[in-house]
């Protein structure tokens, strides 16, 4: 850690990591309803549940680019953080929206009140107030992160995640936004959830990747930037048009079918190219990195990426195809290993890369946390396999032929009992990972002599 | 033979080949969906394409390839005011395209034809309109480079702009005659 204010990173990391805890043990809960449909519906129905797991989600991984962009602005830029106080003070205002939107979802308070009340929009149901502090703090980082780059050394790095998190912010306000006419709410809903995660974040994962990758493989700056200025083009001319494909079904024009088949097939590109970036980085590198964990968690992110919002994106979004398969299992498979593999795993990587600076530690506990990516990725690769099948096959009974809803929902049993099993592995790794990043101070094994090949 | 070409480096800007490779995937899909769309119902296709004026977009061809002539003429100049006028030439022939093809628009309205009318004309809409929406972009452009033509902005404006000339020799054919 060359610059004190670094230092910030740490309060955001393991505010995310509590968070991420509570992410995967609400979803092993949800996990288990699908298996018994009656658990906890009096006292904790699926629909609160699924909203404290999504919301959960979306606060640890903001957190998460906040944090890195805290760890990773001094460094790029060259100087402090502009204000450290207000970097608290922004994570206080995350932490207390935080609570007031549990406690208003689990116990339904204010009902209805316009602004105390939760809104009822899927992801943007927070209540108004909340949704304001998130502005207040969206426009206090901004300026923090803004004035540091603006007095330091300005680096392709730090103008694409300026660039991304800018756009990001100011893509929020489109929550204010509610008509009372269902299309519209829809239309002006997915400027913030598509623009998010298939434009804006994108551009976040781009640029801390290739403060990764600058940093564990020592290539030469000019070439990671020459990737990230095309990954960024790229993923910003496919993502955006591509908020298309969202549009088929809701009540906009029958263009949109096309629009939103042509641009988003072409989604698939940022993500290879990310995942081409990250593994001939890693080819061209001629620095031997300590951390390989770290370097695990990136290409991980590349590849699992490139699969779940790549691969499994295109799988069901032609239109044609999307008539049938639309708001089946087909969408969580792919929603779940889309958010690991390009959010989850990338912030995972940084958390993996900055701990033991943060923590003033030397490059410990590799055991653990790899024991802990594979454990992880391999239960979020299970799960959107049961899962694809369960969308396979309800997509069959439920669409082609026409079977009732929940009778298909008895056949898929078996898959959720399958999906269930995956979780448990997906939580045991998440906790797995964080006592291996907070904990240790000592590797658990010790590493054998290398020999040469023969 | 330029320089680049001696040097056997790609000529000019590298993200404006990511720009031109990724227009081309763009309309080059759409184009593909249009025809195989055309299978499902070719009497219906023909009989709207029917309803276009093939002899205006040959007019428009011919008006769009000088103009990249031009801007090609551009690139080679060697003094800037030279390159600044063709620049301007170029544009010019630009806004012509854009005027034959508001009058093709406008005729269309007048019969009453809309994204709804038919299938056919969903893709003409989208395809050309998304073309005049580059031609309208390459005029800006082409504009800004003629204020102080230098070899690397007028090499990236003729880029682009044949970019778009290139999408229009593809799509006429496709949408007009086939």
């Amino acid at each position: 850690m060359k610059y004190q204010t670094q230092k910030i990173a740490l309060a955001y990391f393991v505010v995310a990591m509590a968070l991420f805890a509570v992410q995967v043990i609400v979803g092993l809960t949800m996990g288990w309803v699908y298996v018994d449909g009656n658990f906890l519906s009096g006292l904790l129905p699926f629909n609160i549940l699924r909203m404290l797991h999504s919301n959960s989600l979306i606060v640890w991984l903001l957190l998460g680019f906040f944090g890195a962009a805290y760890y990773l602005v001094p460094e790029e830029s060259e100087r402090e953080i502009h204000s450290p106080t207000l970097a608290y003070l922004q994570l206080a205002i995350f932490v207390l929206g935080t609570l007031g939107v549990v406690l208003t979802y689990t116990f339904n308070l204010f009902e209805g009140n316009w602004l105390l009340g939760k809104e009822g929009r899927e992801f943007l149901e927070q209540p108004k107030w909340v949704k304001a502090g998130i502005v207040v703090a969206a426009l206090i980082f901004l300026f923090n992160i803004s004035m540091t780059v603006l007095k330091g050394r300005k680096t392709a790095i730090t103008n694409i995640l300026l660039l991304g998190l800018w756009g990001l912010a100011l893509l929020f306000l489109f929550a204010f936004v509610n008509p009372a006419n269902l299309a519209l709410d829809k239309m002006y809903w997915w400027y913030v959830v598509h623009l998010w995660v298939e434009g804006t974040w994108e551009l976040v994962m781009a640029s801390i990747l290739a403060f990764l990758m600058l940093k564990l493989t020592g290539v030469d700056r000019e070439v990671v930037e020459k990737w990230l200025y095309v990954i960024a083009a790229l993923a910003l001319f496919s993502g955006i048009l591509g908020t298309g494909h969202h549009y088929y079904w809701i009540g906009t024009p029958g263009y949109w079918q096309w629009i939103g088949s042509i641009f988003s097939s072409l989604e698939v590109v940022p993500f290879f190219a990310m995942m081409a970036f990250a593994f001939v980085m890693v080819w061209k590198g001629r620095r031997d990195h300590p951390n390989k964990a770290a370097l695990l968690w990136s290409l991980g992110c590349a590849t699992l990426a490139f699969f779940g919002a790549g691969v499994w994106g295109f799988l069901h979004t032609l239109h044609g195809v999307n008539f049938y398969t639309h708001g089946t299992q087909i969408t969580a498979a792919h929603g779940h290993l889309a958010f690991y593999g390009a959010y989850v795993a990338l912030n995972l990587a940084i958390i993996t890369y900055a701990m033991p600076s943060l923590l003033g530690r030397d490059v410990f506990n590799q055991v653990l946390n790899m024991a802990s990516f594979w454990l992880m990725s391999g239960g979020v690769v299970f799960m959107t396999f049961t899962l694809t099948f369960a969308g396979t096959v309800q997509t069959h009974l439920q669409r082609v032929n026409g079977e009732a809803y929940m009778d298909v929902q008895d056949q898929l049993w078996i898959f959720y009992v399958m999906r269930f099993g995956s979780g448990v592995a997906v939580v045991l790794g998440a906790v797995l990972f964080i006592y291996a990043v907070m904990v240790p101070r000592r590797e658990v094994i010790t590493p054998g002599h290398a020999e040469p090949a023969e | 033979m330029s320089r680049a070409q001696a040097s056997g480096q790609l000529p000019g800007e590298v993200m404006m080949w990511v720009l031109i490779l990724s227009e081309l995937a763009v309309f080059g899909a759409g184009l593909v969906a249009l025809r195989a769309a055309w299978l499902t119902d070719p009497e219906g296709f023909d009989a709207a394409q029917s309803h276009l004026n093939a002899a205006g977009a040959a007019v428009n061809t011919v008006v769009l390839v000088s103009s990249g002539w031009l801007a090609a003429l551009a690139v080679e100049a060697r003094e800037a005011v030279r390159a600044r006028w063709l620049l301007i030439g170029a544009s010019v022939l630009g806004l012509v395209f854009l005027f034959i093809k508001g009058a093709e628009y406008a005729a269309k309205a007048a019969e009453g034809i809309s994204f709804e009318t038919h299938p056919f004309w969903m893709f003409y809409y989208l395809l050309t309109g998304f073309h005049v929406a580059h031609v309208v972009a390459g005029v800006v452009i082409l504009g800004f480079v003629a204020v102080r033509p230098a070899p690397a902005t007028t090499e990236a404006g003729a880029q682009f702009w044949h970019m778009v000339d290139l999408v229009w020799v593809l799509l006429f054919p496709v949408v007009y005659l086939l």
